[in-house]
């Protein structure tokens, strides 16, 4: 046990200081604490990666405010990855139905911006804005993390950059 | 081995021609369908592990079947032209029961119908296509099958008093990708597990057609974004073979190093999740920063946090200066001392063991059974490691020790990762100490003819085999490639039952099994 405490000790402290890019703004928005939903609509898992790593000692986007969430009745924010196939069009609209509003959509990678690579398959419909409403798009195949932390602070503020 | 009957049964014409860059691959072309089966049996029978089944559609149907020996790669081909049109083919589920969902998938997307196998469900089209999708030409509509989302799929039921169903997913609780998986129970412990996958498919055998060779590698990096190195070095190799053409040492050696790479990442990601599956988030920060580490150091040499793009048919897009691999060779010795520091904690922590231990067995018996290989494979007993056992060069030269375990519960798997963390550091070492001369992507030869070739890698996960047959001028005319999650998740419905429900996400995670990959 001792050996474990001593590491964590020894680590220390790695959260990244990162000044907030969007001073809190005069319009209405999720304030200082966003929940997300992330629904992955067939992406490589590539995209999943980056995510995941959002959630380590370097990133720590809790710290942000943001935290992932299990239920589509908590989230504020809808993080969809991959080009949508046809097999999750349903459940990713159904997820959507869940989310109380106000809430934005946020359409992660290549593929959810328009199927990137995938595009033009007879198994998937070339992204996120041809199912749902998408207020968000960050393109990267995949993005990084330090795009995907950007994005999301945008999404604090229901300020509506290109809604489709 | 049987010496006597397998080297005999095989087709004429062919023999294994040992490879500079990786283990013998034979493509054999197989005449009726009798023979096929024949041969599938004798090579099963022969030790032989069953790796995958595929198909191609018009204008050449075929149906291709994957074993993997000690002696190789063997992929029996066989064609579906029969004079009447008749598109058959014998199924292998009287004696290889890890065929099911292949064929399944094949009459899916292709219409061929395997003669002999009971499963009449649909499998990866989940039946949302009211006729094979990839029975037609490229850019033909596909139509729809009306209302397909009311359809049920005839999980297997379970009666009997108290037992209940937990129906969960698609969507998961997490980051995850998406998959349907029903539980039977009774009280906290799983009767019965069935998954239902296709959810991420993509297409992807349809979108390969007609692409020329480097957007085709671009696709195959992209079928499971975890083992982008390994797929697209099987795909690499099985374009260079269809070209006989050897990428040159230093190529190798790089995509030696970048796939050891991604392994390391990977099973980092792994310990780290399994300690905080396991109630020990101490697990998934210390792991997290460690492979952060290693993203941002990719980064750093290579462009890219995961290595997407850097293996292409005819070399890598990379190269390493002096100090390049001074700072590499630093971080490979700080990692070591860490990983060992780590298991030191994860080994003495009573509460972590006692999840781990005697959970989620796999049967060394069952996993051969079932073909496993890979990390699963390999913690219950399976000595198959494609780096070990007959890899070309740069393996030859440091072969890494094989990594194995026979108790099949999560804390095997959780030992391999371990393991194969420090022998991927000591071959990490040996290709940075000894990297030739680098050589960047040189042109590949043109094809005349129609040609066709195999690749196989051992990735983190397991053996990813690729195929492709081009067409002159280098345009692809079909490609498959093969992930190892489509042989390890019948594993996983064999492990679950008789553990606790709470504990499926822990060994869900120790197999940590893609489920683009197998979707595709
Ligand atoms: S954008 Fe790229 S990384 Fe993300 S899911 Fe698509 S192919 Fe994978």
């Amino acid at each position: 046990m001792w050996k474990l405490l001593v590491k964590i000790f020894r680590t220390g402290r790695l959260t990244e200081k990162r000044s907030r890019p969007v001073t809190p703004p005069p319009t209405p928005g999720f304030g200082r604490s966003l929940a997300i939903r992330h629904v992955d609509a067939g992406s490589c898992n590539g995209c999943e990666l980056e995510l995941l790593a959002l959630e380590n000692p370097y990133y720590a986007l809790s710290s942000d405010g943001a935290k992932f969430v299990a239920s589509p009745r908590h989230a504020d924010l809808l993080i969809v990855t991959g080009p949508v196939t046809k097999a999750m069009k349903e459940p990713l609209t159904k997820t959507l139905e869940g989310i109380p509003e106000p809430r934005r959509v946020l359409a992660l990678g290549d593929c959810a911006c328009d199927g990137g690579i995938f595009r033009d398959s007879y198994a998937v419909l070339n992204g996120a804005p041809q199912v749902i409403p998408v207020d968000h798009r960050l393109p990267g195949c995949p993005p990084t993390p330090d795009e995907i932390r950007r994005a999301i602070l945008q999404s604090f503020t229901l300020a509506r950059t290109g809604r489709e | 081995m049987d010496n006597d009957t397998f080297p005999k049964r095989v087709s004429p014409g062919f023999c294994l021609i040992p490879r500079e860059d990786g283990i013998p691959r034979a493509i054999i072309p197989q005449e009726t369908p009798g023979d096929y089966f024949e041969e599938a049996r004798i090579l099963a029978a022969s030790g032989g592990r069953f790796l995958g089944l595929w198909a191609a559609g018009a204008p050449e149907p075929r149906i291709c079947t994957a074993f993997l020996l000690r002696e190789g790669l063997f992929v029996l081909v066989l064609p579906l032209s029969s004079p009447e049109g008749r598109q058959t083919f014998p199924s292998l589920s009287s004696f290889l029961p890890a065929v099911d969902r292949f064929e399944r998938s094949v009459r899916d997307l292709f219409g061929f119908t395997p003669e002999g196998l009971e499963d009449t469900r649909p499998w990866i089209s989940q039946g949302l296509w009211s006729v094979p999708p990839l029975s037609s030409p490229p850019g033909t509509c596909i139509p729809e099958t009306p209302r397909a989302d009311l359809r049920e799929y005839p999980f297997v039921p379970v009666f009997g008093p108290g037992v209940h169903e937990i129906p969960v997913g698609p969507v998961h609780a997490g980051i995850i990708e998406p998959g349907h998986f029903r539980f039977q129970v009774v009280g906290e412990k799983v009767l019965r597990l069935e998954e239902r996958l296709g959810y991420t498919h993509k297409g992807v055998d349809g979108l390969f057609r007609s692409r020329d060779i480097s957007s085709g590698a671009r696709l195959a990096a992209r079928i499971s974004g975890d083992s982008t190195v390994a797929c697209s070095i099987a795909f690499a190799q099985a374009v260079e073979q269809a070209l006989d053409f050897t990428p040159a040492a230093g190529v190798r050696f790089l995509r030696a190093l970048l796939l050891e790479r991604e392994r390391i990442a990977n099973h980092l990601g792994d310990l780290g999740a399994l300690g905080n599956d396991a109630g020990l988030g101490f697990g998934l920060s210390q792991f997290g920063r460690l492979k952060e580490d290693l993203l941002r150091r990719n980064r750093t040499h290579f462009g890219v946090r995961y290595l997407f793009d850097l293996v292409a048919p005819g070399g890598v897009r990379a190269t390493l200066d002096d100090t390049a691999i001074r700072d590499l060779l630093d971080e490979n010795r700080i990692l070591s001392a860490e990983v060992a520091e780590l298991q030191k904690i994860y080994d003495d922590h009573g509460g972590l063991q006692d999840r781990f231990q005697n959970t989620g067995v796999l049967l060394p018996e069952v996993a051969r059974r079932l073909g496993a290989g890979g990390v699963v494979g390999r913690a219950s007993a399976q000595a198959w490691d494609l780096r070990a056992d007959h890899g070309g060069d740069p393996y030859r030269r440091f072969p890494p020790a094989l990594a194995l375990a026979h108790e099949g519960d999560v804390a095997a798997r959780v030992l391999i990762r371990f393991l194969e963390i420090q022998e991927s550091l000591v071959l990490a070492r040996a290709l940075l100490e000894h990297l030739p001369e680098n050589s960047i992507a040189e042109p590949l030869p043109d094809n005349p003819e129609t040609a066709e070739g195999l690749g196989i890698v051992e990735g983190f996960r397991g053996e990813v085999l690729a195929w492709v047959r081009l067409s002159p001028g280098g345009v692809i005319r079909a490609a498959h490639i093969q992930e190892p999650s489509a042989l390890l998740w019948p594993a996983l419905e064999v492990v679950v039952p008789g553990n606790l429900v709470a504990d499926f996400p822990l060994i869900n995670k120790s197999f940590n099994l893609s489920y683009s990959g197998h979707d595709l």
